[in-house]
């Protein structure tokens, strides 16, 4: 593996932008722990690693958002430090956002000059100036779009694009892209690249971050990986393969990968013969290509695939939460009526979801009304719930579940996140599902709750439930997982059984699936 | 595996201002009870007593209402039109009967209701705006039908309803405690009231968890005015006179402030039934109290702006902390 030396041997463009040594931390956690990052003019830069490698805070040390604890920056070869954000954009430094942060319903000229509107005598803005020079700095962009328009009627695409030229048109001498195409169709892509080439002829650097290894592979000459705070490679795009740039990312050498466990799963599951959920060619436009999966009763069934992979739309998809434009959801043969929550309830598909304070738990509610909230119909007669029986339930499952509360009127947001997370799977439980999925059911938990947590999807699977665990802890799916579906872009594109179950396994998906290729 | 809970510490600063925020309303309630008893001649007196509790009446049926909404994170401003739209039907039909032409009161404020329901549940308009529409244009409609009239309601069964009482307690309070009783049973006891806290609380977790939130909410709006066509019927009862261009006007105020200061955060989530009975009650006594001490209304307009800067600002710390 290559280390941030190599760089050294590239004698190309000049180094606009340097950072050595950025050192930072909030409130005692490390977030950088002193990076070096180099930017050549004209050259489109890849800025990789996992959730929390500390890329975001690289780009905020860069554009003066957060000041460095240690290190020094130095653009255009002379030592700076950006107060503000505005001190580095007024410096070049231009930063696009993941979403667009522009106001829909101004125009397009009014949005590239915001902020900073030519002006004419007594102070005015001066309008038709400032079309004129949006006029002529889209077209130099290749960006067909009337600057009269506004800017909500536009795609996200071309939104996405007027972001880039607002961002441009400041004499920019380096362009952040954070994320630029989660929003975007596979067209819009294209003509997002096709503004980078230009911004690329006019000696603009780019640091182009992205989950998705198609774009970098295709867009970007240079790549540098973070992972927990610290620069673990930087070097050549071409020098990489896919199966490499993963493994870096992840902290998996490729040669010591298989190793013991440490997560509390045990060994595979009996599994039924026929299956329990089958789902076949679910698709959304811009969301989810084509994901076709089954789980079988006592089963479980991982999601692999990196962030952004369609992982959790798929398993909303499942439950009616996700909207989608075709695709089949059969629970034991029996079709599911798509985007219906409550039909997919009835069927005995359940969610736990991946963010939990928003989309889990009612914060001002009870540990007993948060578990009995989906089984209220079922615990009323003629609309009257009835107490008893919610106590008997909630009682049952605090146990079952070895829930740690007070008691069960305390409020659910006062409990810590193991517990909270128990509260969700005994919401679901309550309803005896058939099908549990599970999207991060171990994330923000302590390591304690976590093994409680794993262990009880073993004992669930051995009951008989078909169970699907999507995790970004690569450890945590090949242990828990019997089966697992590979998914990238959206679209599923392996399933690894057996021996395939290992990390070795998931990461050659990730990196070769795909049928771009 | 470690802590147990992160709870809220006895005697805490946070722990006082959630006492206060839950209780102050019955605590302001009984100082000024006690205040009255020592200055206002009479207060005591079954006649004050009866006055005050018929006065409260309207606005404390349409603040039963308006606390449902609330407690969905929404607001019901047309509940002031809904009562003009009553007012308007009820001598049109009362020559079909008194039962008749009140359940066609009750009819046309659940349209209403479906109305404002319909655009916050299935077009997704903020409840502000949705009802602002009902806010302008039900008065409006209520002009038209009654021809911009005040009639006279003389119906014997209407006029008893507004003016008769059993035991000493007037019809209009007996409904109104009737309705308090019920719709405090329904938010503590029905699928329905577990499921409006639960999708005020958060209408994400809440559709994630099943519910069927766009039912519930449409619910939340036909009850909220279908509460204040009751509210318009009884107000028109005790006047004995239809009159669509005043009846209710600004009582949407009166309401959200009687909702706010019996503790229901604007927030959503909750829903405080008897603080809001409570809290009509506090504002509807503070308003005689000073009148009946000679004390000139725009000041106990401005007491009451104190009151209402108070209980926010309890809610506001309780979030905070």
């Amino acid at each position: 593996m290559s280390s941030s030396e190599d760089m050294s041997e590239e004698p190309t463009a000049q180094v606009v932008l340097e950072a050595s040594g950025i050192r930072k931390s909030f409130a005692g956690v490390h977030a950088l722990r002193g990076v070096d990052f180099r930017l050549r003019a004209g050259e489109v830069h890849a800025l990789v690693g996992e959730n929390g490698a500390g890329k975001s805070t690289l780009i905020k040390v860069l554009t003066g958002v957060y000041q460095p604890d240690d290190g020094e920056l130095h653009y255009l070869g002379a030592p700076v430090s950006f107060a503000r954000p505005a001190a580095a954009q007024e410096a070049g430094i231009s930063t696009v956002y993941q979403e667009v942060n522009l106001v829909p319903s101004m125009t397009v000229a009014h949005n590239l000059y915001l902020g900073r509107e030519p002006r004419s005598g007594f102070g005015l803005v001066d309008f038709r100036g400032m079309r004129r020079d949006a006029e002529n700095l889209l077209e130099d962009l290749g960006i067909d779009v009337d600057p009269r328009r506004q800017l909500g009627s536009l795609g996200l695409g071309v939104q996405q694009m007027v972001a880039v030229a607002r961002a441009v048109s400041a004499d920019a001498r380096v362009v952040i892209m954070d994320e630029p195409t989660s929003s975007l169709e596979p067209r819009e892509v294209e003509t997002l690249f096709e503004l980078i080439r230009r911004l690329h002829e006019r000696d603009v650097a780019v640091v182009y971050v992205s989950h998705r290894m198609e774009e970098l592979f295709q867009i970007c000459d240079a790549v540098t990986v973070l992972r927990d705070g610290r620069l673990v490679h930087s070097g050549p795009m071409y020098e990489m393969t896919r199966l490499e740039l993963v493994s870096t990312m992840l902290g998996r050498p490729l040669s010591e990968v298989r190793r013991e466990g440490t997560t509390a799963f045990g060994g595979d599951h009996e599994t039924g013969s026929t299956a329990l959920l089958r789902a076949t060619g679910m698709s959304r436009r811009g969301v989810l290509g084509a994901v076709d999966l089954s789980v079988k009763p006592g089963e479980v069934l991982g999601l692999g695939g990196l962030l952004g992979s369609g992982r959790s739309e798929t398993v909303k998809a499942l439950v009616g939460l996700q909207s989608l434009d075709a695709g089949v959801i059969e629970v034991d043969g029996r079709t599911v009526r798509r985007g219906s929550a409550a039909s997919a309830i009835r069927a005995g598909i359940v969610l736990v979801p991946e963010d939990r304070k928003a989309e889990g738990i009612i914060p001002h509610l009870s540990v007993r009304e948060n578990i009995v909230l989906a089984a209220l119909p079922r615990l009323s007669k003629a609309g009257i719930v009835s107490r008893a029986r919610q106590d008997k339930v909630v009682a049952t499952f605090m146990e079952r579940l070895r829930i740690k509360a007070s008691s069960p009127e305390q409020k659910v947001n006062e409990l810590s996140g193991g517990n909270q997370q128990k509260v969700m799977l005994a919401r679901w439980l309550a309803m005896s599902p058939k099908v549990l999925l599970l999207d991060e059911p171990t994330r923000g938990i302590d390591v304690g709750a976590k093994a409680e947590v794993q262990s009880l999807v073993d004992d669930l699977a051995e009951q008989g439930l078909g169970i699907i665990l999507v995790s970004s802890d690569l450890e945590e799916l090949v242990e828990g997982a019997d089966r697992i579906v590979v998914l990238k872009d959206g679209s599923s594109v392996a399933v690894l059984t057996d021996s395939e179950v290992s990390v070795d396994g998931v990461m050659s998906a990730i990196a070769e699936g795909g049928a771009d290729e | 595996m470690s802590e147990v809970t992160a709870g809220i510490r006895p005697g805490s600063r946070a722990h006082l201002v959630g006492l206060a925020r839950d209780y102050g309303v019955y605590v302001a309630l009984g100082l000024l009870v006690v205040v009255n008893l020592a200055i206002t001649p009479n207060f005591l007196s079954v006649d004050n007593l009866r006055t005050q509790a018929v006065q409260v009446v309207p606005v404390l049926v349409v603040a039963l209402g308006m606390a449902l909404v609330i407690g969905t994170k929404g607001v019901d401003l047309s509940v002031g039109s809904v009562m003009a739209l009553a007012t308007a039907m009820l001598p049109m039909y009362l020559g079909y009967g008194p039962v008749v032409a009140v359940v066609i009161c009750l009819a046309v404020g659940a349209a209403a209701g479906l109305l404002n329901g319909s655009l916050v549940a299935f077009i997704g308009v903020q409840p502000i705006v949705a009802t602002l529409a009902l806010l302008v244009g039900g008065r409006g409609l209520a002009l038209v039908i009654s021809g911009g009239q005040l009639r006279e309601v003389r119906n014997p069964e209407i006029r008893e309803l507004g003016a008769g009482s059993a035991f000493g307690v007037p019809y209009t309070v007996l409904v109104a405690v009737v309705l308090v009783v019920l719709v405090s049973l329904l938010v503590s006891r029905t699928t329905f009231g577990r499921q409006l806290v639960a999708v005020g609380g958060n209408p994400r977790a809440a559709e994630f968890a099943g519910l069927p939130v766009k039912r519930v909410l449409l619910g939340v709006y036909v009850l909220c005015a279908v509460l204040a066509a009751i509210a318009g019927v009884l107000a028109t009862a005790r006047l004995t006179a239809s009159d669509p261009s005043r009846l209710g006007e600004l009582i949407e105020l009166s309401a959200i402030t009687a909702v706010v200061v019996g503790g229901t955060p604007l927030s959503g989530g909750r829903v405080r039934v008897l603080g809001t009975v409570a809290g009509a009650v506090l504002m509807q006594l503070i308003t005689a109290t000073l009148i009946k001490n000679d004390v000139p209304a725009s000041v106990a307009q401005m007491a009451q702006a104190l009151i209402i800067v108070a209980a926010v600002l309890v809610q506001r710390e309780r979030n905070a902390s």
